[in-house]
């Protein structure tokens, strides 16, 4: 494992395993995001990220293993105690209800109330601001979620998970599909992010937008830890090595035919 | 909030002077004025989004057709007896909209009116219990049954219709046993239910009194509402939009008052039964219960993500159907001033869950409304009344009631398809 000068972690978990029937989709995994710090999570496809975010968003009950919570020891069993504790989620496969309109599914269960009833006026002006502070091209917020585009979805996945008050937001593939703005719009929001002191967790497969944001990359290799690396410290020829799990592959290999010839020109 | 450290974005900003919030990208298509409203709903329906329209136009298909065949169809006599006779099932519809929100069933809503009725009867004729007591215990009946339901559904994960299939009988047999040897209980004519339910109707100038503070109401609320629009930055209809929608309203109910007035009137218990459909409406739409009930009817697993508690959505939601089903089996108790064995029997659950699908709310769940309950029963009583003053035997008008209950699932799997192609799914 690399250094850990930054501060008290506030989120960290050790010796964490899932398995799903046959399938050991996490085995003893150790991890920790310290307040203001951006930590990528990158692996290949089924190394076990989504499963990982998933297990500390309370959606998955880990089978065993700790994980500490700002200094105290918690199990979290459910979506709703991890939002208690202030820890915000955008899901791989978004999570929305396409029966709901973009302003029910920001704020749903986080909704704002004005005498009693849902205040949809001041849910509405939230959502607008928080939409154009991510540059969201989104024409109407009383539409329903099922009519936006997969970009737009997302954007509404995102918007979602900084209402209320985080102390970590994780992220899995928020980018995956938005446009070049949107994407530039995202990695800024995550750089505010750890300006405000929360800590984030980014799972992209996107190695120039690690290295731009991240300080630290935490590589997962067929559900097992594969290496922690400080951006500042190390290439991405290196990361992409640990998550291939091999010096020569296919990756590696096409890497190493292009050199010598970006060499010559 | 979020935006506390971050700069508020330079563009927008000074566009947001003239234009609201919300009508500020370039693609929305304007929609202003009386004109706009109606074109914007015309376009809505065009993609899918039916609401209550299919209703809509069928009842006045059936009304005039049963006019064409019967002229005293639409006499003020019959149209009171027609609001009588639709509430007890009217009742149980309200129950089965909301577990149908929720993409879930319950199959014995009609043993469980009968039950309560028959608990409400033995209670006060046989135990000389008050009469007002009994209610309340056989309401409490409705509730335990639906706390049942939904225990079992939340701990097993059994498919809600085989739970409550299982519950038709079960409940068929208490209501058995509860009436014991007898079979029938009748209730005495004088007791304050029964006029309730028969005989109490609202003085003329209070209906007229009602018909007007309706639309009055929601004119006002729906002012306040638009200038706290105003004041948030964001658009508002037009004055004249929402005053012509409150006309609307108001003629439809001071003509539906002064029909009724012609003979005895406006029931209290059809005002009761209205006024429920208003409040779960008002219930499902304007709380963080509904916006619950809606979003689990929708994806449960992204309910659950937001931090909803679906077992307690689930658990409110049986109990309040299996509650106002039991409210239905009072009602119908006392309009006929009796409970029997055959009470809440033959096609009472039957014309409960088609009222509901008939009134637009959709069996997939996520989609309808409290006032589907309204029109549906609306529909199959009308249905039901019309042949039965043609004395057309009930053979025909189990065929027909079938043969419209077809027509909405379908027009229901139509407009979901449509809404689909239209990205409103
Ligand atoms: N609900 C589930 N039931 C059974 N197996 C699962 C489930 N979810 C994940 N898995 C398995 O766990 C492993 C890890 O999956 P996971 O979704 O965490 O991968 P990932 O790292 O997010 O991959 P990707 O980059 O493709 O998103 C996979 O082998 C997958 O088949
Ligand atoms: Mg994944």
């Amino acid at each position: 494992m690399s250094t850990t000068t930054t501060p008290a972690p506030v989120l960290s978990m050790t010796g964490v395993s899932k398995r799903f029937g046959a399938v050991q989709a996490l085995k003893d995994i150790e991890f920790d995001v310290a307040a203001g710090e951006v930590v990528a999570l990158v692996g290949d496809n089924g190394a076990g990220k989504s499963t990982l975010v998933k297990t500390i968003a309370g959606v998955y009950a880990p089978d065993g293993g700790e994980v500490v919570f700002d200094g105290n020891p918690v199990t979290i069993t459910s979506p709703s105690e991890a939002q208690n504790l202030g820890i915000a989620t955008v899901f791989q496969d978004l999570a929305l209800c396409d029966n709901l309109d973009v302003v029910g599914n920001l704020f749903l269960g986080n909704e704002r109330k004005h005498a009693g009833a849902l205040d949809e006026v001041t849910m509405e002006k939230e959502s607008w601001r928080l939409l154009r502070e991510l540059s969201a091209k989104i024409p109407s917020v009383r539409i329903p979620v099922a009519s936006l585009s997969g970009g737009q979805r997302q954007t509404v996945a995102i918007a979602r998970s900084l209402l209320g008050e985080p102390k970590v937001v994780m992220l899995d593939e928020p980018t995956a599909a938005l446009g070049v703005a949107q994407t530039a719009e995202v990695l800024n929001l995550v750089e505010r992010l750890r300006e405000r002191g929360l800590g984030v967790i980014l799972i992209s497969h996107n190695m120039s937008d690690v290295m731009a944001v991240a300080d630290r990359v935490a590589v997962l290799r067929l559900g097992r830890n594969n290496g922690v690396y400080r951006v500042a410290d190390t290439s991405s020829q290196e990361i992409i090595a640990a998550i291939t799990g091999a010096t020569t592959n296919a990756v590696t290999a096409r890497a190493a035919r292009r050199a010598p010839q970006e060499e010559q020109s | 909030m979020t935006t506390s450290q971050t700069p508020p974005p330079a563009e927008p900003t000074d566009v947001a002077d003239s234009v609201p919030a919300d009508l500020q990208d370039e693609r929305l298509i304007a929609s202003q004025g009386v004109g706009g409203w109606a074109s914007a709903t015309w376009q809505r329906i065009k993609s899918g989004d039916l609401g209550s329209l299919p209703v809509v136009i069928g009842l006045v298909i059936i009304w005039a057709v049963f006019y064409g065949l019967n002229p005293a169809f639409i006499s003020s006599r019959n149209l009171v007896n027609l609001t009588l006779q639709m509430v007890p099932i009217g009742t149980l519809a309200i129950g089965v909209v909301l577990v149908l929100l929720l993409g879930e069933i319950d199959l014995s809503i009609g043993s469980m009116s009968g039950l309560s009725g028959a608990i409400l009867a033995v209670l006060f004729v046989n135990q000389g219990m008050s009469i007002w007591l009994a209610v309340v215990i056989a309401l409490a009946a409705g509730a335990v049954v639906g706390l049942v339901y939904g225990l079992l559904f939340n701990r097993f994960g059994v498919p809600s219709f085989v739970i409550t299939l299982a519950g038709l009988l079960a409940l068929l047999g208490f209501q058995l046993r509860v009436l014991g040897t007898d079979g029938t209980v009748n209730i005495p004519f004088q007791s304050g239910l029964v006029q309730f339910a028969s005989q109490l109707f609202l003085p003329e100038w209070l209906a007229y009194v009602v018909a007007v503070a309706v639309p009055v109401v929601y004119l006002l609320a729906r002012l306040r509402t638009d200038q706290r629009r105003k004041a948030a930055g964001l658009s508002a209809p037009a004055l004249t939009t929402v005053a012509v929608r409150a006309a609307i309203v108001a003629v439809l109910l001071l003509v539906v008052v002064s029909v009724l007035n012609r003979d005895r009137g406006l029931s209290y218990m059809v005002v009761l039964f209205v006024a429920l459909v208003v409040v779960m409406d008002l219930l499902i739409r304007r709380t963080t219960w509904g916006r619950s009930v809606l979003a689990i009817g929708g994806n449960v697993e992204a309910a659950r993500r937001a931090g909803i508690n679906v077992k307690r959505i689930y658990l409110t939601v049986f109990t309040l159907c299996s509650t106002f089903a039991a409210l239905g089996g009072i009602f119908a108790a006392a309009r006929l001033a009796s409970a029997n064995q055959s009470s809440g029997g033959a096609d009472t659950n039957l014309n409960a869950i088609a009222a509901a699908v008939i009134g637009g709310t959709s069996l997939f769940g996520g989609r309808g409304s409290a006032y589907s309950a309204l029109l549906g029963i609306l529909v199959i009583f009308s249905i039901s009344n019309g042949l039965a003053l043609l004395s057309v035997s009930a053979d025909i008008r189990y065929i027909v009631t079938g043969a419209v209950l077809l027509l909405a699932v379908v027009i229901d799997s139509l407009s979901r398809r449509s809404r689909a192609a239209h990205g409103r799914a």
